[in-house]
């Protein structure tokens, strides 16, 4: 079969994983709202994963893909206990505004 | 213009304008229901780079379980609303010129990059469970088991963190 990256060059890939990594930035530093920054970290782990897909199957090598799924092992994971986190402190003060959360400040 | 580039196209557009959504939007159940369309724009990507497991399985991870856990939250918190207070101006705009700066570097930096021969042919047998299957338990077999104890501590963990405390309660 013909290779796709012969009509979608890698750069493209390259490019939209770059566009969709730094979305991620953007969102982690511009929402107060923790659960959204915690979506942006998704989106993040994201463009990495499409990336490793993209080399993957660029150097016909499996490995890529394995790593893909270690990835989305460690988001479940991460999600899962930082969700809990977020819910105990909810409950302790009321809100998940990271603007609020400073009392190690003082 | 081939379907294929079209298709790129078309996914490229969709995944980037979710992802923007999903930050820009409001009311948090709004990204949420962005950011799915994101995630199903790049399984659309994993199919056309013939990973076809691959794309089954982050639907299912990340729109069936993820999203799904975050949703729940987003009720149980009650944020469902559009309360968030902006942060400062100076904060915002630092905020958009550190991604903008981040994302010239990365692609003025790449743009250089030297591109391999690409190969001629393509392996379309490479994406099935079952060599995805072989390369995991033969090669990462050891790593594969690290990640069941790290997802079983991370359950312990959140059951631990979610549960009220009983002392408080007595």
């Amino acid at each position: 079969m013909e290779s796709i990256f012969n009509i979608v060059p890698i750069q493209y890939y390259i490019f939209i994983s770059a566009v969709l990594f730094c979305i991620g930035i953007l969102g982690v530093l511009f929402r107060r709202n923790s659960i959204i920054i915690f979506m942006s970290i998704e989106l993040m782990l994201n463009a990495v994963n499409l990336l490793l897909v993209a080399f993957s199957t660029y150097h016909n090598d499996a490995s890529g893909q394995v790593f893909v799924f270690f990835v989305m092992a460690v988001a479940a994971a991460e999600v899962a206990v930082g969700l809990a986190i977020l819910v105990t402190i909810f409950r302790n003060v009321h809100t998940v505004d990271i603007d609020e959360l400073k009392s190690l400040k003082n | 213009m081939s379907l294929t580039l079209i298709a790129f196209l078309f996914l490229s557009l969709v995944a980037v304008f979710c992802g923007l959504m999903t930050v820009l939007s409001k009311n948090p159940i709004h990204s949420v229901i962005y950011l799915i369309g994101c995630f199903f724009a790049i399984a659309g990507h994993y199919l056309l780079l013939n990973a076809q497991f691959l794309a089954v399985v982050h639907i299912i991870v990340y729109a069936g379980a993820i999203m799904v856990l975050f949703l729940f939250t987003l009720m149980l918190m009650n944020l469902n609303k559009e309360s968030e207070k902006h942060k400062a101006a100076i904060a915002r705009i630092g905020a958009v010129i550190a991604a903008g700066a981040m994302m010239l570097v990365l692609v003025a930096v790449l743009k250089r990059a030297d591109s391999l021969a690409i190969p001629s042919t393509q392996n379309i047998a490479i994406g099935t469970i079952e060599n995805l299957g072989r390369v995991l338990l033969n090669e990462y077999l050891f790593p594969f088991e690290f990640a069941s104890v790290l997802l079983l501590s991370a359950m312990i963990g959140a059951v631990l963190l979610a549960k009220k405390d009983h002392q408080k309660a007595a």
